[in-house]
């Protein structure tokens, strides 16, 4: 950040150092001024995002729960209740169909499809594309708790349009598929966020390189292989970090299956919430809470480490960093821009 | 996008490929033009099929509003207004819409002043430490989400008497959403000129007047992006509320969606479906307003 | 009523009751990190002086106008306007106006808000700072584009729109930091000569800053030339031309660069430049002693062909480049020891490459310069016109 957030300045005519002095203070706020600007941000944000996260932490090593005695004293039972976790079979399964969850619907299904959207769609022009481009901005856009309806009338066991369709009157998919319904369902809402971020890509690919390509004599395919992907790669990783992130921390799906039949779709946002609030168990919660956040942390961080060395690498300012989800945003993937130029 | 010079770009090169060493015997010819059709209509079966993916969900959204009895399945309506008018009617749709309201106003006020100070004098005074505290704070604003925070956001909002209460949501959504608002209204801040600071103060401008006269026309843009990016988040949050509002009468939309039912325990379908694109217009709206006036030039996207 | 009279009656009253002399004492500022952008400047700049600060990039001439300004405070040192000490004063307080090199025409205002903001800032009615803006820019031939935005002006009237902003609040001193630089050359060029003429008109002290030598030389009364933030002369142009006090006053000067050549006295009295031998340049010569090493300085302007049959003492060597300036030709010598040396030549001059040409360098234009230091006595009868020497001699770093 250091360099790229000077380099967003024009560089001073005169030699002065790049990145200014604190005297290059343009409105003449000083040190005092400046800190009181920050001070109202800075304590919300360490009320309700820092605080949070650590006391999170610290729940997570307590017995707390919701009633009861532990509700009144809780005690510290250290790393007992991580112990419990991953001894927990109700845990790991939850764990391991997150992951069937995010790599059946980002890894593989937003990310994939959202490429061959782009793909098709980068030269195109016309009412097919745009209608196809709206449809799928659409989807992304909806409130969720809307588009949580939608799905759940779409695959409804008696009325829904997919049985009228199919021609299968009393398929219950969510009962029967529950995984699968909520996979296609996440397909069906984040695409979007591949697609921008896949043609912001294509188009930011030289020509000269394609036509260099196209001189030598390479096919469609070549083109992709040699051309395309060697220079897109770095939106590619973004993106499914982004999407993984997103798509582990999305809690909708609650609102289609609720995490049933019996667990059968019960992912780790939905097994904290029911683990936490619906039995009551704060501190175990928080326990799997904070494995949540290791998690994210992980991931955040490859982020943010590969997007910091695209910065420098390429010298500009600190634009576009996605926005991450704020608390409760675990909803829906977050931008049309192109954060991937930030890892090129 | 794909500006359309490399679009062409591409595509010649496809078109060049499907065809490349035209051979002279007629059979092979012939042979490559069936195969160039049959790919060209596969192509086309799979965007149908694609298409037909994305928008059939959709349809019972679009229909079910306007049909006199709507039903689970999507079809065409006998067309009605009435539902609407039941709407305006509902006390729990017109309260919840006005709760949402008051939550992304609330929120969009409070992040837009917050995170526009911060940018500000993040961007223009160098503050020890500046740029790791920034970083952290996205980091930690991109790991703490509110499925993985739950339980102390809960307890905190307990703690503080907030459960309840609309400041409750929109402090805790605040606190979530300022680290990103802060990065993206400081990139707008960084590049906005200097000397426009400079040159108001050489005139005599307090720091708070060339905020006002200068800095805040000039980084509109910006403000109205955070502006919207944050209703268009809080809008669509369902979590937070769920989780702290405990009232009927004062869950926002995407709370009470859920409890619509008639007296025989069915969801009310009617109420539902209109309710539901009422619920949506203003996020379409938004979007549509946003992405025209400023491309896609927008950070943190909309969503629901 | 010219506009010369109407300045003075109305937007500037007259110098003599608000002298607005600038004094610039040990002025000094150290960057965190050591870097010292200004190194203990001492200079006056006059009352209703136009006067340039000029230097390549680097050397603090922005720095030290950003200082003036007050957007920058002086580590150590003072600074008097008028006879008032400013160092510690805000930039407000300094009652002085700047026009910045990107304008900073504020994007959402149109060009008579523009040209009121100062005013409004200093509480001015509201009546009056708009007749006082309208007027403001009439004299500068904006009276026809007051409701347009910046964004709607070309870049000559963008430049005039922040004349007229800086003017309307009738300071002390102007500072214009790169004033011409964003004008493309065509446009640069009359706007230099409408700069020229309102700064007179006006009569009010102006400090610009520039980068470009040509630009220094034809707006400014009187140029500081600085590097590394120090100054290294300071005089009019002429002098600065003619005279320079150092080989790097001489070489960043000019359109063609000096011709700085290695010279080595000898035992007669006379130098030995690139294996021709010259008088020691000077009215008096200065002394030279056997053997010492030296630089002969002599422009490209002031060497001219020698015909057949001239026996002054001349350089001498193979024509290697020829190019055209249009009205001349920059003939690019190659010297028996391989140094090059330039001189401009008459357009009608027949040079070809693979030539050879003899250069004589013009009475009394000739420089020697001493460890960096010029040696050369002002030759009598070659004096530039202004008796007064630079006040200051610049410090030797």
């Amino acid at each position: 950040m250091a360099t790229t957030a000077s380099s967003a300045e024009p560089a001073p005519p005169d030699g002065t150092p790049p990145g200014g002095p604190p005297e290059q203070d343009a409105a003449g706020l000083g040190r005092r001024g400046a800190a009181l600007f920050v001070v109202p941000a800075l304590v919300l944000v360490a009320l309700f995002l820092v605080l949070p996260a650590v006391w999170t932490l610290y729940l997570g090593s307590t017995d707390y729960r919701l009633t009861g005695i532990p509700a009144v004293d809780p005690s510290f039972v250290g790393t007992d209740n991580l112990t419990r976790a991953l001894g927990d079979s109700g845990f790991l399964r939850s764990l391991w169909l997150t992951l069937l969850f995010v790599l059946g619907s980002a890894v593989i299904g937003q990310a994939g499809l959202g490429f061959a959207l782009a793909w098709w769609m980068r030269e195109r022009t016309g009412w097919l594309k745009t209608t196809l481009e709206a449809l799928v901005m659409l989807a992304w856009i909806l409130p969720s708790s809307v588009v949580a309806f939608l799905w759940i009338a779409f695959l409804d066991r008696d009325g829904g349009t997919l049985n009228a369709l199919l021609h299968t009157p009393g398929a219950a998919w969510l009962l029967d598929h529950p995984m699968l319904s909520i996979v296609v369902y996440n397909i069906w809402r984040g695409t979007a966020f591949s697609m921008m971020l896949y043609s912001a890509a294509l188009g930011n690919v030289p020509a000269s390189h394609l036509e260099t390509a196209r001189l030598a004599g390479a096919n469609g395919w070549q083109l992709l292989r040699d051309v395309v992907l060697p220079c897109v790669r770095g939106h590619v990783l973004t993106n499914l970090l982004l999407i993984s992130l997103w798509t582990f921390n999305d809690f909708t799906p609650f609102l289609i299956t609720a995490g049933g039949p019996d667990g059968a779709s019960e992912i780790l946002p939905v097994h904290i919430y029911k683990t936490a609030l619906g039995n009551g168990e704060l501190g175990y919660g928080a326990a799997l809470s904070f494995l949540m956040l290791l998690i994210n942390l992980v991931v955040a961080v490859i982020y943010l480490r590969l997007l910091g060395r695209g910065r420098r690498a390429r010298r500009r300012p600190a634009a576009d960093v996605p926005a991450p989800r704020g608390p409760g945003a675990g909803d829906a993937p977050g931008r049309p821009d192109d954060p991937g130029e930030a890892t090129a | 996008m794909s500006t359309p010079a490399h679009g062409s770009a591409l595509r010649a090169d496809q078109d060049r490929a499907a065809a490349p060493h035209e051979a002279p015997g007629g059979a092979s010819e012939g042979r490559r033009a069936v195969l160039r059709l049959l790919r060209g209509v596969g192509a086309y079966v799979l965007v149908a099929l694609v298409l037909a993916f994305f928008a059939l969900p959709l349809l019972w959204l679009a229909a079910a509003p306007f049909d006199r009895n709507p039903g689970i399945t999507a079809s065409l309506p006998e067309f009605t207004l009435r539902n609407f008018e039941r709407l305006w009617h509902s006390t729990d749709a017109v309260h919840s819409l006005a709760s949402s309201l008051v939550l992304a106003v609330g929120s969009a006020v409070l992040v837009v002043g917050c995170s526009a100070l911060a940018a500000y004098a993040l961007s223009r005074v160098r503050i020890r430490g500046r740029d790791g505290i920034l970083y952290a704070l996205l980091l930690l604003s991109s790991i703490v989400t509110g499925t993985a925070a739950m339980v102390p956001v809960f307890l905190l909002a307990a703690g503080l008497n907030l459960v309840d209460s609309y400041l409750g949501v929109i402090l805790v959504l605040t606190g979530g959403l300022l680290p990103a608002a802060i990065f993206i209204l400081k990139d707008f801040m960084d590049t906005t000129p200097r000397s426009y600071e400079e040159s108001a103060r050489v005139f005599g401008a307090s720091p708070l007047r060339v905020l006002k006269d200068v800095v805040v026309p000039v980084v509109r843009p910006g403000l109205a992006t955070v502006g919207v990016w944050t209703v268009a988040q809080v809008w669509g949050n369902f979590l937070i509320p769920f989780l702290l509002l405990r009232s009927p009468d004062k869950s926002p939309a995407a709370v009470v969606m859920y409890t619509f039912y008639t007296e025989g325990g069915q969801p009310d379908l009617a109420l539902i479906s209109t309710f539901s694109l009422l619920y949506s217009l203003p996020v379409v709206l938004m979007f549509l307003f946003v992405s025209r006036r400023y491309g896609f030039r927008f950070h943190g996207g909309i969503k629901g | 009523m010219t506009r010369a009279a109407h300045a003075a009656d109305t937007a500037h009253p007259a110098s003599p009751a608000r002298p607005a002399d600038l004094a610039l004492d040990r002025l000094t500022k150290v960057y965190p990190g050591g870097v010292r952008a200004l190194d203990g400047l001492e200079l006056t700049v006059r009352d209703g002086e136009f006067f340039a600060l000029l230097g390549p990039s680097g050397c603090g001439k922005s720095t030290l106008l950003r200082t003036i300004a007050g957007l920058e405070t002086a580590t150590s040192g003072t600074l008097h306007i008028g006879g008032r000490d400013v160092t510690a004063l805000p930039p407000g307080a300094r009652d002085i106006a700047m026009v910045f090199q990107d304008y900073a025409l504020f994007p959402h205002m149109t060009v008579e808000e523009n040209i009121a903001y100062p005013l409004k800032v200093r509480k001015t009615g509201r009546a009056e700072r708009t007749a006082r803006a309208r007027e403001t820019a009439a004299e500068l031939g904006l009276g026809h584009l007051t409701g347009r935005r910046p964004g709607q002006l070309s870049g000559g009237q963008q430049q005039r729109a922040a004349l007229a902003r800086a003017m309307a609040c009738r300071p002390r001193v102007f500072l214009f930091d790169e004033p011409l630089s964003n004008l493309d050359a065509r446009m640069r060029l009359e706007a230099r000569t409408f700069l020229k003429k309102l700064q007179r008109e006006l009569g009010v002290t102006t400090v610009f800053v520039t980068h470009d030598q040509a630009e220094a030389l034809a707006l400014a009364d009187r140029i500081a030339v600085m590097e590394t933030g120090r100054l290294r002369q300071v005089g009019t142009p002429a002098e600065i031309f003619r005279r320079p006090a150092g080989t790097f006053v001489a070489s960043f000067i000019g359109s063609t660069p000096m011709n700085l050549l290695d010279a080595r006295a000898t035992a007669h009295g006379t130098l030995r430049v690139c294996g021709a031998v010259l008088p020691v340049p000077g009215d008096p010569p200065p002394p030279v002693t056997d053997g010492e090493k030296l630089v002969y300085g002599i422009r490209p302007e002031y060497l001219d062909p020698a015909g057949d049959g001239d026996a002054r003492p001349a350089l001498e060597g193979t024509v290697e480049v020829v190019e055209s300036l249009g009205s001349a030709q920059l003939v690019t010598l190659a010297c028996a020891d391989g140094t090059g040396v330039q001189l401009v030549v008459d357009e009608d001059h027949e040079a070809r490459p693979g030539d050879r040409m003899r250069a004589v360098p013009r009475a009394g234009r000739a420089l020697l310069y001493r460890d960096d230091a010029l040696v050369t006595a002002p030759a009598a009868g070659t004096g530039n016109g202004t008796p007064e020497p630079a006040r200051h001699t610049p410090r030797e770093g």
